[in-house]
């Protein structure tokens, strides 16, 4: 297993990374929040991203995309982590493409995937009900109506969902979990204002009749494929917090050099210098457990779904390590709005319950490995 | 890479071939082989096994064949390494001879040093100990003050050494000394090899707390050693001291990998005997979650290490990531022992004698024995130092 990146991927990181700096700072995601932007990202740059092949590389090269993989996609992710740009990027061009291409049969993918690959259409997964993540715990229900189906119920924490042109909708059935593909006007949608500015509804479902066209993979056999789409989730998240914790510590770390008490640099005492070092470490160490869990998503390794808990798990603690220590070293000025440093805090709170929590991590490791 | 496959069979055959039955067993501390004129070999195959591997220079796989090494690339080392700790084989010498003194000499020593020193200590014929510690220069080691004075062809040496590991089972002592005490302290340090025959070389066992007695304090009174046992220059001994630390660091670091070797009990495994299971889960779920974090830590550290290995095989230099692998090992291997107790409960508590199995007494010491991690080769406290100036440029 590759640890270190290729040269394709090292250039689409050193894209993307440029591509964040330069049309997405902090202060685009301070505007959409000040603005109360009713989409909550900027479409524009939504295109844009597209245009650079982003929303095709886990869609297969007949279907319109380029299979670049996870470990190209993790690439645009943790640069979007720097700059903690608002976007689509796992709503749609990680859970949108990755269900449909593959659960969706060819007239799916023939009608959906086209406006995906070109940044029109956003997707969304209703999936979570309760108070954290739980894909095993859906109470939804869709019941048999003639050929079709009637979904009753409601969702949560449905990143993207206000504004989603489709939704993908987990429900249970007579033997299981059946996904099904819902437009995003036949339900009733309450936006959630998230403490991280980050965009996420409320959905009811009130009798919403779908057609037999409407269902996403097999009748009952749903809980599958969302366990291998929410693995590609779960790593795409790790590599965008990794991005975060990363660029929270490197501000940090040039703060620690430049605020200056007592005359001299703050950098200088002892003990913030052992705290940065403690980070620095966990940083890489987060790094070298992202690398491993999209390498093995790509490769379809046997242990990839252990990696994959182990990087959210590192990922969970590390960005809260990074937040909480980056608010804390900058002292008053981190606790103000004006400052910066404030915004990755919030986030790593919102992207640790995101698709699994530590608990959820360690007990899915656990499992996995036996005991 | 038709080459590295052919190597891998034969490597893979000939240890099949050579590695004695009784050396493919777990490796009790007290049957690790270090060598020396004073060695005791409790099971014959111990020395049999040794000589096989010294033989082929495999004791010190990548070092050059003139001086007995294995002259090995790094990809065949490892390939090596690999199938011997498929076939659970022990590793036939260990020392620091090995792990320090060697890697020094092959970069600063002279041709006769190297002709002289390495080719036994590939051989296990010389053991080697380290004078390094004083009782007034621990992590602030630079001011460690054995005086070596020049008289003609010889330095006259007096001083204090501590935590020289095993120096009452050691032939030789390589050590740092004082040769200018009037230039600054990292300016006027020597480093010199000094034989441990001459009766002015003196050391003394301290017992620990895990009862054994590894460590010693030794002590140097007007022993004469000749000049030509000066390596480096006169007064610049400290780039090689920090050099070899780095070594020495590598060594200790990598603790948390061998006890993953083939032969250890996995700490899962000890956390359902004691903790009891339920549906092939360990039952405690508290106790559970505490193994799985560390776990995951370790593995998310193997990871690591691996990265670092690829990066330097794609001929990167050596990046920060070195600089954590000692604090990161060590604080690993002292949480693992602090988890194995956890989970045995009253069975480790135990010192000795009746009503302890032999694993649940081997623990409870190698518990105490970890503890020694975070301290020696430079403690937790001087590897964050490190990591702070060096990689992150924080200011003094």
């Amino acid at each position: 297993m590759a640890l270190i990146l290729s040269s394709e991927a090292q250039m689409v990181r050193d894209t993307a990374l440029d591509f964040f700096r330069e049309r997405s700072p902090i202060t685009a995601l301070r505007k959409l929040r000040d603005d109360n932007d009713p989409v909550g990202f900027s479409r524009d740059l939504w295109r844009q991203m597209a245009e650079l092949g982003w929303t095709g590389f886990l869609v297969a090269e007949d279907d319109g995309g380029s299979a670049f993989g996870m470990t190209g996609l993790a690439q645009v992710m943790e640069a979007a982590g720097r700059t903690l740009a608002a976007t689509p990027l796992l709503s749609t061009a990680l859970l949108g493409a990755s269900l449909l291409s593959l659960g969706g049969t060819d007239d799916q993918k023939a009608e959906y995937l086209p406006p995906l690959l070109a940044g029109e259409h956003i997707f969304a997964l209703a999936l979570e009900e309760g108070s954290r993540h739980a894909p095993n715990q859906i109470a939804l229900k869709a019941e048999r109506d003639g050929a079709g189906y009637r979904l009753n119920g409601q969702k949560t924490f449905v990143l993207d969902g206000h504004i989603a042109d489709i939704l993908i909708v987990a429900a249970r059935t007579a033997g299981g979990i059946t996904l099904f593909l819902v437009p995003g006007e036949s339900t009733m949608r309450t936006r959630l204002t998230m403490v991280d500015s980050r965009n996420a509804a409320l959905v009811r479902l009130d009798n919403v009749a779908v057609g037999p066209e409407a269902i996403l993979g097999h009748v009952d056999r749903g809980a599958d494929l969302l366990d291998t789409v929410l693995d590609r989730a779960r790593a795409g998240l790790s590599a965008e917090m990794l991005g975060s914790a990363n660029e929270a510590f490197d501000r940090t770390v040039q703060y620690l050099k430049d605020r200056k008490q007592f005359g001299v640099a703050i950098g200088s005492f002892q003990a913030l210098k052992h705290r940065a070092a403690q980070m620095f470490c966990e940083v890489e160490i987060t790094r070298s457990a992202v690398l491993a869990a999209v390498a093995a998503l790509d490769q379809n390794s046997n242990d990839a779904a252990a990696l994959v808990a182990l990087a959210k798990a590192k990922a969970n603690e590390t960005f809260y390590l990074c937040g909480n220590e980056g608010v804390q070293m900058h002292g008053g000025i981190g606790m103000t709005d004006e400052h910066e440093i404030g915004f990755f805090m919030k986030r790593s709170r919102v992207a640790q319950a995101s698709f699994s929590d530590t608990r959820f991590c360690r007990d899915r490791y656990a499992v996995l490995m036996g005991y | 890479m038709p080459a590295l496959t052919t190597f891998r069979a034969e490597t893979r055959a000939w240890l099949e071939e050579n590695c004695p039955p009784a050396m493919r067993t777990f490796m009790p501390e007290n049957e690790q082989v270090a060598g020396g004129k004073r060695a005791e070999y409790i099971r014959p195959e111990q020395k049999q096994w040794l000589d096989r591997m010294a033989a082929k220079g495999w004791t010190a796989p990548t070092w050059p064949r003139q001086y007995g090494g294995g002259g090995l690339s790094n990809e065949e080392a490892l390939i090596l390494e690999e199938e011997m700790q498929d076939l659970g084989c022990r590793i036939p010498l260990r020392g620091m001879g090995l792990s320090m003194l060697g890697p020094v000499l092959l970069e600063y020593g002279t041709e006769e040093q190297r002709q002289t020193h390495i080719p036994p200590i590939v051989r296990g014929d010389i053991r080697w100990c380290q004078g390094y510690s004083e009782p007034e220069a621990g992590s602030d080691l630079a001011s460690l003050r054995t005086r070596a004075v020049l008289q003609g062809e010889h330095f006259l040496v007096n001083g204090h050494k501590i935590w020289t590991s095993n120096a009452h089972l050691s032939d030789w002592i390589f050590c740092l000394v004082r040769t200018d005490p009037t230039a600054k302290k990292h300016e006027g340090i020597s480093f010199l090899l000094i034989d441990m025959d001459d009766p002015g070389v003196r050391p003394r066992p301290i017992r620990l707390i895990s009862g054994a007695s590894v460590f010693c304090e030794t002590f140097i009174e007007n022993v004469r050693v000749p000049a030509g046992n000066l390596v480096g220059p006169l007064n610049k001994g400290w780039t090689i001291a920090k050099r070899l630390l780095e070594h020495e660091r590598k060594g200790i670091g990598g603790i948390a990998a061998r006890n993953a070797a083939k032969f250890e009990i996995p700490l899962e495994a000890v956390a359902k005997q004691f903790a009891g299971e339920t549906n092939g889960r360990i039952a405690d779920p508290i106790l559970r979650d505490r193994v799985a974090a560390y776990s995951m830590d370790a593995h998310a550290f193997q990871l690591t290490r691996r990265r670092a290995a690829e990066e330097a095989e794609a001929g990167a230099p050596p990046g920060p990531l070195s600089a954590m692998f000692k604090l990161q090992g060590t604080e690993l291997n002292k949480r693992r022992y602090e988890m194995l107790l956890e989970a045995e409960g009253f069975q480790g508590l135990g010192w000795e004698g009746e009503g302890f199995t032999p694993d649940e007494l081997r623990f409870t010491r190698e518990w105490l024995r970890s503890k020694a991690n975070s301290i020696e080769g430079g403690t937790s406290e001087v590897q964050l130092n490190i990591i702070a100036k060096r990689v992150l440029g924080l200011p003094d």
